[in-house]
């Protein structure tokens, strides 16, 4: 591959904002600054958390700064509005594996990228309470957002499953030095489900990689991939005898999106490569996630981390498995998907319903916000799984990219109000030393103003009208209803499940005539440091409430395109509508018949001359994007 | 043809082509000599036996530096000299072979002891009075690991199998005065001279049946005889097998391993770093040259059809002892990791299991052999990325275990408790390769294991054998996690716990002769994660053994 002639704007700004944090923990971690000047290493770590933040906002919201006088939008900044891939940067990397540094952000990765830079910013101002090994602490939290960040960026597989990786040590540590009393077993249990699912992760990429082969693209979707630059390359690589793999997301989707693609044509243990990617990946995914039954790491890190990792946990990590699905499972394995959508809508809906059970039954605080997370993300596994592009007998992408929409939402939602409920527990963790919901009460009378903005973010996260949590949820819960209605009843209900433990623990914890339990004395009202935490995750939760629009400004233009794109590879490889869930196995036997009009076209659905339409003029490169993100 | 053009081609042969490829053995021999000449005579006693050593392998390493650069198609270009020597050269009249692989793990080798004999003078092991009779016999065994590396005839794998044996049962015993040392060295020797005898026997029923012991002539024979079937055939697999256990002495293989914990434990650590590199590189070179030898001939077979379904038949047979030996030596090496408490015989288990990851990408290199040859030598090339790295990996971790047993007087895990607060610079240093071990990226560690798994993903698209290889695949993987548990226990250990009160104050830094040496062998472990184009461009070049 040769380098990109093209001009790299983005090169320095993104490679700043992933790398610039892991810069500073190796320049910490050399022996510049004694130990002893700890208050020096939290503003450096926090300064650098903030400069990264800022540089990514510079990127997604060019015209704020360009309202403040940094003149207009340069090439380099995210155009919001515009589906596909923006800002790529390509180097290479390892030659002789098509390995490179392939960066790039979207609709879907620009706003997650955002969220993380912003929460990094609030936990490493939440970090100041920490008082152990204060430098190495900032030296693994710094390398942590390098990772979270990386993850987000990164358009090559090998480049993205390094990235993943690289989060799991620090984390490991972060939890096992500085957490609760169960640290140690909290922090294995966390590696040792994430290494299992990553090594699944593994074995899919490898085989999607050698299974890959870039001379069945069309110059086009190469040029749109970033594969080549030019149509001249594009032909050189289609004349070669031997095939040419990649790693290559962008081209693995446009690989698998192929009516002929390399992946369904392999079977394994009779089920298709495609199938089994889906899965493997899959699983890596929802460990993340988390969802039941992989889910009982996420309890246990939570409550043994200290706060600030506890919200970079709820707030960024669990966003990757969501990412992952979003961007690596449906685009290159969309056969997968549409085989296995019941699988990835019922595990969301019973991770939904038993994680506000279980919320119900903790008496621990920070527990139970732990077990709402789990609940939370199965609405977003949801959203994602809900292949209503043949809901029934018919054909409707519109209703799956509300799915999708609500679950983008709803992940950047919960990153918001978890990280905030978590920071809330913490404040008051802080300064009475226990989490138990029965022993509190009365906190209303003693601190107001934290109590305040602690309610309003539970309330977010309960999913009121007007916050946060209520849009996505919503969404979710309407397009489901196209693709099984006992879904959409369900997780309808589940609300009322999570108002039941969120009120209850409103009421045991901030209402109620004075607090008795231990340290009642330490009740001080909140530091400015801790407003200037509190407030802005207040602001964004009621903000994204009463405007949506937004954060739909980015994330919608991306997600219908890819939901059109996926859409319309389903009337093109599946002509006749296939049964809602179909069992395990029945693979395409029908991917060979020629593309066919569906007879049972209705009128509100677009009509399919508008959806290839749509296609076609998404996989047209010059309209700026290409198909394949 | 009289006796004297036999004479004559013969010198000529060696003085030309033999001798020329064949200059970092002689470098390695001559130094030896020196070392002992030097023992003898007074004046020369003063001088330390390191430094003559280091001078004679800084020639060695030269000559195969420079043997490397030879070869068509190296990165870097050719040498000084010019001289472009071809890809596959037999030296000695088919005794030895001169090819890539040979090339790169002769300098493997040579660039291992270069780093060795630093280590051993950092950790002061051997002592001054024993120097020479160390570094000779670390001389002797690594000459013998180069002729296992390059061996073509079987009569030249014996010898040189047994040549690399010795000097390691000797050495292992080399702490005199220690009980469980001496007990290491009985106990090596024994079983050594056991697993010697059964591939002597090996060697002689193959070589009974097929008339040969010349590699070559083997594999071109080999197919006929075993397409017809029969009796012969039987005592053919016999013999392959014996000369498996023989090989899975050497390489540690389950289930000839016990010899390898127990060694360990008793001997110092800068012995087990030396079997664990050295001897554990040479065995698989030794193993890829004997399955690709056989499994792909040089010459077409004489047969047709019945030698071409031999031929299949017998890469079938590789395939599967290798791969279940693989599957074996990896699982039971990790799972018997666990609940070690003493550091060396954890990392004696670590090194079974390690060889069980090479195994595995063995198995892919049998598996992919004539299907399409730029996969097999892929395959290859995985193995030899791997060994590559693993050098740094596992020379780092036996020398941070020598540094802490001469700081703490203790080898047990339990006694590194808390190292973290005193000696922070080698508790990051151990975390890097332990990792490394593991393999996360971006280590280096991450980079061989993603290779070689690479290498068996496509041997499942590729070859014949797709369901063991998918077997292989997943018990590779999940080898991987159960590794996870107790290289990370060592590290929980060294941060989490809270110090022990007989611990020496003073800390272990990195800024010392030592501390630079632990600093040199953990940066390339952290360097090659992330730029392997060069280390790869060589190991692909090993690779092209096959074609």
């Amino acid at each position: 591959m040769t380098p990109d002639a093209l001009p790299q704007p983005a090169l320095w700004p993104l490679t700043l904002i992933v790398f610039l944090p892991a810069f500073v923990a190796a320049l910490l971690s050399l022996p510049i600054i004694p130990k002893a000047r700890e208050e020096a290493i939290r503003w450096i770590a926090f300064a650098t958390t903030a400069v990264t933040f800022v540089l990514s906002l510079w990127m997604a919201w060019p015209g704020l700064f360009a309202a403040l006088g940094f003149g207009a939008a340069g090439p380099a900044q995210f155009a919001i509005g515009e589906a596909g891939m923006q800002a790529v940067v390509k180097k290479p990397w390892i030659p002789a594996f098509g390995i490179e540094y392939l960066l790039g952000v979207d609709g879907i990765s620009m706003p997650l990228v955002l969220l993380t830079t912003f929460l990094s910013m609030l936990a490493s101002a939440a970090s100041w309470p920490i008082t152990k090994h204060v430098k190495a602490y900032h030296v693994l939290f710094l390398l942590l957002v390098t990772g979270m960040v990386g993850v987000f960026v990164s358009l090559d597989f090998f480049l993205f499953y390094v990235f993943w990786e690289v989060m799991l040590l620090p984390m490991y540590f972060l939890i096992g030095i500085w957490g609760g009393p169960r640290r140690e077993y909290a922090a294995i249990k966390f590696f040792l489900y994430t290494l299992l699912g990553s090594v699944l992760m593994l074995i899919a990429i490898l085989m999607l990689y050698f299974t890959s082969d870039l001379r069945m693209l069309s110059p086009e979707q190469l040029i749109a991939a970033r594969v080549v630059p030019d149509a001249a390359a594009a032909a050189e690589m289609a004349s070669g005898t031997e095939p040419v793999h990649t790693f290559n997301l962008l081209a693995l989707a446009a690989l698998g999106q192929l009516p002929n693609s390399p992946f369904a044509a392999l079977e394994v243990w009779g089920m298709s490569l495609e199938t089994w990617a889906f899965l493997l990946l899959l699983i890596g995914f929802v460990i993340k996630v988390p969802v039941v039954p992989v889910h009982t790491w996420l309890p246990d890190a939570h409550v043994e981390a200290p706060t600030p990792i506890s919200m970079i946990l709820a707030g960024v990590l669990l966003k990757l498995g969501g990412y992952g699905i979003l961007r690596i499972c449906y685009p290159i394995c969309p056969g997968g998907g549409l085989t296995l959508a019941w699988l990835v809508c019922g595990l969301g809906v019973v991770s939904m319903v038993y994680g506000a059970f279980a919320a119900l039954a903790q008496t621990d605080f920070k527990r139970m916000v732990a077990y709402s997370s789990v609940s939370h993300m199965g609405y977003v596994m949801l959203g994602l799984g809900v292949w209503s592009a043949v809901a029934g007998n018919e054909f409707r992408w519109d209703a799956w990219a509300q799915g999708v929409n609500g679950a983008m939402f709803q992940m950047l939602a919960h990153g918001i109000s978890s990280a905030g409920m978590f920071f809330m527990v913490g404040v008051l963790y802080d300064r009475v030393h226990h989490r138990d919901l029965n022993r509190f009460g009365g906190i209303f009378n003693r601190m107001p103003v934290y109590a305040g903005l602690a309610v309003a973010i539970f309330f977010a996260g309960l999913g009121l009208p007007g916050l946060c949590g209520f849009i996505g949820e919503v969404l979710v819960t309407l397009s489901a209803w196209n693709y099984s209605r006992v879904f959409a009843v369900v997780s309808a209900f589940t609300v009322i499940l999570t108002a039941a433990y969120i009120l209850w623990a409103i009421q045991r914890v901030y209402l109620g005539a004075e607090y008795t339990g231990p340290h009642g004395e330490d009740l001080v009202p909140m530091t400015r440091r801790e407003l200037a935490i509190a407030a802005p995750l207040v602001f964004l939760a009621i903000l994204f409430g009463v405007a949506p629009q937004t954060l739909f400004a980015y994330v919608t233009p991306t997600v219908n395109q890819q939901v059109q794109t996926l859409a319309a590879w389903t009337r093109e490889v599946r002509p006749e509508a296939p049964p809602t869930q179909p069992a395990l196995g029945t693979a395409r036997s029908s991917r060979p018949q020629p593309p066919r009009e569906s007879p049972r076209v209705t009128s509100e659905q677009p009509a399919p001359d508008q959806v290839s339409a749509a296609t076609r003029e998404a996989t047209d490169p010059t309209a700026g994007g290409g198909t394949v993100n | 043809m009289d006796l004297g053009s036999i004479l004559t081609s013969t010198l000529t042969d060696t003085m030309t082509v033999s001798l020329p490829l064949f200059r970092t053995e002689l470098a390695l021999a001559a130094t030896i000599v020196l070392l002992l000449v030097c023992r003898m005579l007074p004046l020369a006693r003063r001088l330390d036996s390191a430094f003559i050593a280091l001078g004679g392998i800084a020639f060695a390493t030269w000559f195969a530096w420079n043997d490397l650069r030879g070869l068509p198609g190296a990165p870097w270009g050719t040498p000084a000299d010019g001289v472009v020597t071809p890809l596959r050269q037999e030296l000695f009249g088919g005794l030895l072979l001169f090819d890539p692989l040979t090339a790169y793990v002769r300098l493997l080798l040579a660039g291992f002891l270069a780093l060795y004999v630093p280590f051993t003078l950092a950790s002061g092991i051997p002592d001054r009075e024993d120097g020479a009779d160390f570094y000779a016999m670390v001389l002797g065994g690594a000459l013998g690991m180069c002729l296992m590396a390059s061996a073509n005839h079987l009569l030249t794998v014996f010898l040189a199998v047994e040549m690399a044996s010795v000097p390691s049962y000797a050495l292992s015993a080399v702490l005199k005065g220690r009980k469980a040392a001496s007990e290491a060295g009985l106990k090596y020797a024994v079983y050594g001279a056991g697993a010697a005898g059964i591939m002597l026997y090996g060697i002689s029923l193959v070589a009974g049946v097929l008339g040969t012991c010349h590699l070559p002539t083997m594999a071109v024979e080999l197919p006929a005889i075993v397409g017809e079937g029969g009796g012969r055939t039987l005592v053919l697999a016999l013999g392959g097998l014996m000369i498996a256990v023989g090989l899975s002495f050497k390489l540690s293989a389950v289930p000839f391993h016990f010899w390898c914990p127990d060694v360990f434990e008793g001997a110092a650590a800068e012995v087990g770093a030396f079997l664990s590199v050295a001897s554990k590189a040479a065995a698989v070179a030794l193993l890829v040259r004997l399955v690709s030898g056989i499994g792909e001939p040089v010459a077409e077979a004489a047969g047709g059809p019945v030698a071409a379904a031999g031929l299949a038949a017998t890469r079938q047979f590789m395939v599967f002892v290798i791969a279940v030996l693989a599957a074996v030596t990896c699982t039971l090496g990790n799972l018997a990791a666990y609940g070690q408490t003493n550091m060396k015989r954890l990392l004696a288990y670590s090194t079974i299991a390690h060889a069980g990851y090479l195994m595995i990408g063995a198995a892919a290199v049998a598996a992919l052999l004539g299907t399409r040859p730029e996969a097999a030598q892929r395959a290859v090339a995985a193995l030899a990325f791997y060994l590559g790295t693993y050098l740094f990996m596992n020379l780092g971790a036996f020398a941070i275990v020598a540094l802490l047993r001469n700081r703490l007087r203790s080898e047990e895990i339990a006694s590194y408790a808390g190292l973290i607060r005193s000696s922070p610079g080698i508790v990051i240093a151990m975390a890097v390769v332990l990792v490394s071990l593991i393999g996360l990226p971006p280590l280096a560690g991450f980079v061989a294991k993603f290779l070689v798994f690479s290498s068996v993903v496509e041997a499942v698209r590729l070859s014949t054998a797709q369901p063991l290889m998918l077997v292989l695949l997943v018990v590779g993987g999940l080898n991987t996690v159960i590794s996870l548990f107790y290289y990370l226990k060592v590290l929980k250990v060294m941060t989490f716990d809270p110090p022990g009160d007989d611990r020496p104050s003073e800390p272990l830094s990195l800024v010392s002769l030592s501390g630079a040496l632990v600093t040199g062998l953990v940066v390339p472990v952290a360097a090659l994660g992330i730029f392997w184009s060069g280390l790869y461009a060589c190991a692909r070049l090993a690779g092209r053994i096959v074609s």
